[in-house]
């Protein structure tokens, strides 16, 4: 009897691995093919539509764009061969680079461009503000975009070469005439790969091969712009959405790359020879804490100022990131290492110096109303950053509220007006990339226009007459005095608080290479042995 | 029995009306807004409302329901909010790993845990029994994730014999189906195991102790057709009603092994539609929960009848 289950349990292994047999032959088959375990499950692929960090992601794979940034985050024309500004700096010509071409073989066209420049201006913040100085676009050839302004623009070239959420990325004219409000259902785009739509399975996998017709520019490729040639046959994007999974996955060879694996599982893939780190994005990202200026008693900018006063950047990125390896303090409002890098009017600030917050708090009347805090419990680098606040600023004199709740619930909640009492809040705590805040226009935080802006709703008219000159400057050395008088109003008129800087490694197992450095992940000029 | 099976199916009807409403007020009710979600995290408050119109969220709350309530009884599940894709269609490409999960675990945790727990009622008192109920409790209250990380540490990190994550459709090969959900399936039956040899023990010891045992023994019949002819049948009817919960329960259990395997099944679905407020997905897949716990209900009922012919409906 037991002889006979042991001959039956061999036989059965045997025909288990006889069978596992193609399944090996097929991954042996797919050498050159790049399996990555990104940040997030691909759901929405319409970049335009969300400013999902995954689809933008999606969205640099398939699609180009007109202008890029490189890996020092200058500007450089991408799907561009040449530009001209007119004398009066009111007219922009654009000549498109020789053979480029859809994914369906059909040529890309100045009018493609012009209607996707008009669906993004439609959706982005920053396009809005573009399309609002324009008068019109014309194509005068099949190669030729002109963008005729109604005043000068100091901004144009930043605009469309902006990384982040919400890229300005081309399209045929058929898919960008899709409303703005609704998502497109043709992925054709002129990217170095091409979007596999059989082979996408939401929470499991998205899949890109090499588009044999991409024509790269000549240059080496820089951060996304430069010669974007791929070096794999195929991506894969594996979700996998447990962390500990995915550390396990790529020690064990069965991803080659996790996007971001979070700080605390570093040491362990740190510890492992086969495993390399790579910081691809040095600028990172930034905490910021931002205010509910509807909310009383942070109505009062002085109240705001004694926050910033209280609180220190070092207890905050070290509750989250832990280890100064991957964090920075930095008090400029814009990023550590970007140009517009300054510290003026923060000097004093972020030193928890609970003495000249107390003083302000007393300054401004303020009478012991509990500060609402939304504290998001399920995304480790945020969830520690909300008690580190409340200790600080309780130290100053503050009642603080802290409220637990999964990001989404904050996501909801914090576009209530309510008073904090009634369902709304006082303040929370996020981080964005970096790239996303290199200027007063960028910086959506920094928009003061009231009820136009966004959730929070600073109301200022000095910080938006600041922002608008910015905007309308062309000169970088004006640029640079204009932002600093941004900063300064800021350090009046807090509209959030800086709080530090991270870094995010990419990890990968050793036989990857070419990962660029750059404002946004890129998987073109990767090889994988 | 026709007309018994028809009742019963018939009263899963208000059932399934009653999950229905709670389903649909819960999430209602639960704080989150999908629009903003979809949006992102830069989206403006214009940009949120349309997206509110657009998914039909702008409507009063009445509306909203008989529009999904109607377009059910019409077969219509609705579109993801997410996925631009049927909920049916959604539903039907993650079913597989799922029902595939499920019945690999339970028959794993039965072909393990009923020997064992006979074994353990037969020495009752020795050192095995002791080890079967050792390792009972144990399976009781190691949490699953802990179980299922050690597993993967011992048996893809350490010894490299099977892969950490992943699922491979039955339809790209049986070896490799296999061998994905050997881990996971290992990981999710612990606690069934744990449960139905403590079970089976037990109802067992019970049934030994009767004359018919006595009987069969004192006419002669070799140990092991006393144990599984005699004693385990009579002891069945607990042991196929710890079995039933057992696959009733595996729906909840799943979702935390299909996280941890990555599985794409329903359980990944359902926690990845709760965290997007993906309210036609969500309502979906609890209807569909709600359906199955109530037939695996009635096949239970059924087979009382077959392991023991006392039970008439």
């Amino acid at each position: 009897m037991a002889l006979r289950l042991l001959r039956c349990l061999a036989a059965a292994a045997l025909a288990v691995a006889a069978l596992a047999a193609p399944a090996a032959a097929k991954t042996l088959l797919a050498a050159k093919t790049l399996r990555v375990a990104p940040h997030s499950d691909l759901k929405i692929v319409d970049p335009i539509w969300t400013t999902a960090l995954i689809t933008v992601n999606h969205g640099y794979m398939i699609y180009d764009t007109l202008f890029a940034l490189d890996a020092k985050l200058n500007v450089q024309p991408q799907m561009v061969d040449r530009y001209a500004l007119s004398a009066d700096k009111l007219t922009w010509t654009f000549t498109l680079r020789d053979g480029l071409e859809w994914h369906d073989g059909a040529p890309v066209t100045a009018e493609d461009c012009i209607a996707s420049l008009k669906r993004w201006g439609a959706r982005d913040a920053l396009g809005q503000k573009l399309i609002a100085y324009v008068k019109d676009f014309a194509a005068p050839d099949a190669k030729t975009i002109r963008m005729t302004l109604k005043e000068p623009y100091g901004f144009v070239l930043q605009a469309l070469a902006k990384p982040g959420a919400s890229v300005p990325f081309m399209m045929p004219k058929r898919v960008a005439e899709t409303d703005p409000a609704k998502q497109i259902t043709d992925y054709t785009g002129s990217g170095p790969f091409i979007f596999k739509q059989d082979e996408w399975r939401p929470g499991e996998k998205a899949v890109y091969v090499k588009n044999p017709k991409y024509r790269p520019r000549a240059e080496p490729a820089s951060g996304m712009a430069g010669g974007k040639i791929a070096k794999v046959d195929r991506v894969e994007w594996i979700w996998i959405a447990d962390p500990q999974t995915q550390v396990n996955a790529l020690l064990n060879g069965e991803v080659d790359v996790i996007e971001q694996p979070p700080h605390d599982l570093l040491p362990l893939l740190a510890a492992d020879n086969n495993i390399e780190l790579f910081v691809w994005n040095p600028p990172g990202r930034q905490y910021a804490l931002r205010f509910n200026v509807l909310a009383q008693p942070f109505d009062n900018p002085k109240v705001r100022q004694a926050v910033a006063y209280a609180l220190n950047q070092k207890d905050m990125l070290q509750s989250v990131i832990g280890d100064p390896k991957w964090y920075q303090e930095c008090k400029s409002l814009f990023p550590c290492g970007s140009p517009l890098e300054s510290t003026k009017g923060f000097e004093d600030k972020f030193e928890s110096n609970f003495a000249k917050a107390r003083a302000l708090l007393q300054e401004a009347g303020y009478d012991g109303t509990p500060i609402v805090i939304m504290q998001s419990t399920d995304i480790v680098a945020l969830s520690n950053l909300a008690p580190v606040a409340k200790a600080l600023m309780e130290k100053a004199g503050f009642k603080v509220d802290v409220q637990a709740m999964d990001w989404q619930t904050l996501v909801s909640r914090r576009t209530k007006k309510d008073p904090p009492a009634a369902g709304g809040w006082h303040a929370f705590l996020t981080s964005w990339a970096s790239v996303d805040v290199l200027d007063p226009v960028a910086t959506a935080f920094l928009n003061a226009s009231c009820d136009k802006a966004l959730f929070g709703w600073p109301c200022d008219a000095e910080l938006e007459r600041l922002r608008d000159a910015f905007a309308r400057e062309t000169d970088p050395a004006k640029q640079k005095a204009i932002a600093e008088a941004v900063q300064l109003r800021e350090v009046e008129y807090p509209t959030h608080l800086q709080l530090g800087q991270y870094t995010q490694p990419i990890a990968f197992r050793k036989g990857v290479s070419g990962i660029l450095a750059g404002p946004s992940i890129a998987f073109w000029n990767v090889e994988v042995q | 029995m026709t007309g018994y099976i028809l009742r019963r199916l018939a009263a899963t009807v208000p059932v399934m009306l009653i999950v229905a409403v709670l389903v649909f007020l819960m999430l209602r009710l639960t704080p989150g807004d999908p629009a903003a979600i979809i949006a992102g995290d830069n989206a403006n408050a214009e940009q949120i409302a349309q997206i509110r119109t657009r998914l039909g969220l702008d409507q009063p709350l009445f509306t909203q329901f008989f529009i999904w309530f109607a377009n059910i009884l019409h077969g219509d599940f609705g579109e993801s909010f997410f996925f631009k894709k049927t909920v049916a269609e959604l539903i039907a490409s993650r079913i597989e790993p799922t029902i595939a999960l499920s019945l690999f675990t339970i028959t794993l945790a039965v072909v393990i845990a009923v020997p064992l727990g006979v074994l353990a009622a037969y020495k009752q008192g020795t050192w095995i029994d002791k080890i079967v109920m050792g390792f009972s409790v144990l399976g009781f209250s190691v949490p699953v994730f802990v179980i299922g990380y050690s597993l993967i540490y011992l048996f893809a990190i350490k010894l490299n014999w099977l892969p950490v994550q992943g699922y491979q459709r039955i339809a790209d090969g049986l070896g490799g189906f296999l061998i994905r959900l050997l881990l996971p399936a290992l990981t999710l039956s612990v606690i069934y195991i744990a449960l139905i040899a403590r079970m089976t023990r037990a109802s067992v010891i019970d049934v030994l102790g009767e004359d018919y045992i006595r009987t069969a023994r004192a006419k002669g019949q070799v140990e092991i057709k006393v144990l599984f002819r005699h004693a385990l049948k009579n002891a069945a009817v607990p042991i196929v009603t710890v079995i039933g919960l057992g696959v009733a329960l595996l729906i909840g259990g799943v979702v935390v092994t299909e996280s941890v395997f990555t599985i794409p099944g329903l359980g990944r679905l359902t926690v990845d539609a709760v965290l997007a407020r993906d309210y036609p997905t969500i309502q979906a897949v609890i209807l569909l929960f709600s359906f199955v716990y109530v037939l695996i209900n009635l096949i239970i009922d059924l087979i009382y009848t077959v392991v023991d012919p006392r039970i008439r409906y």
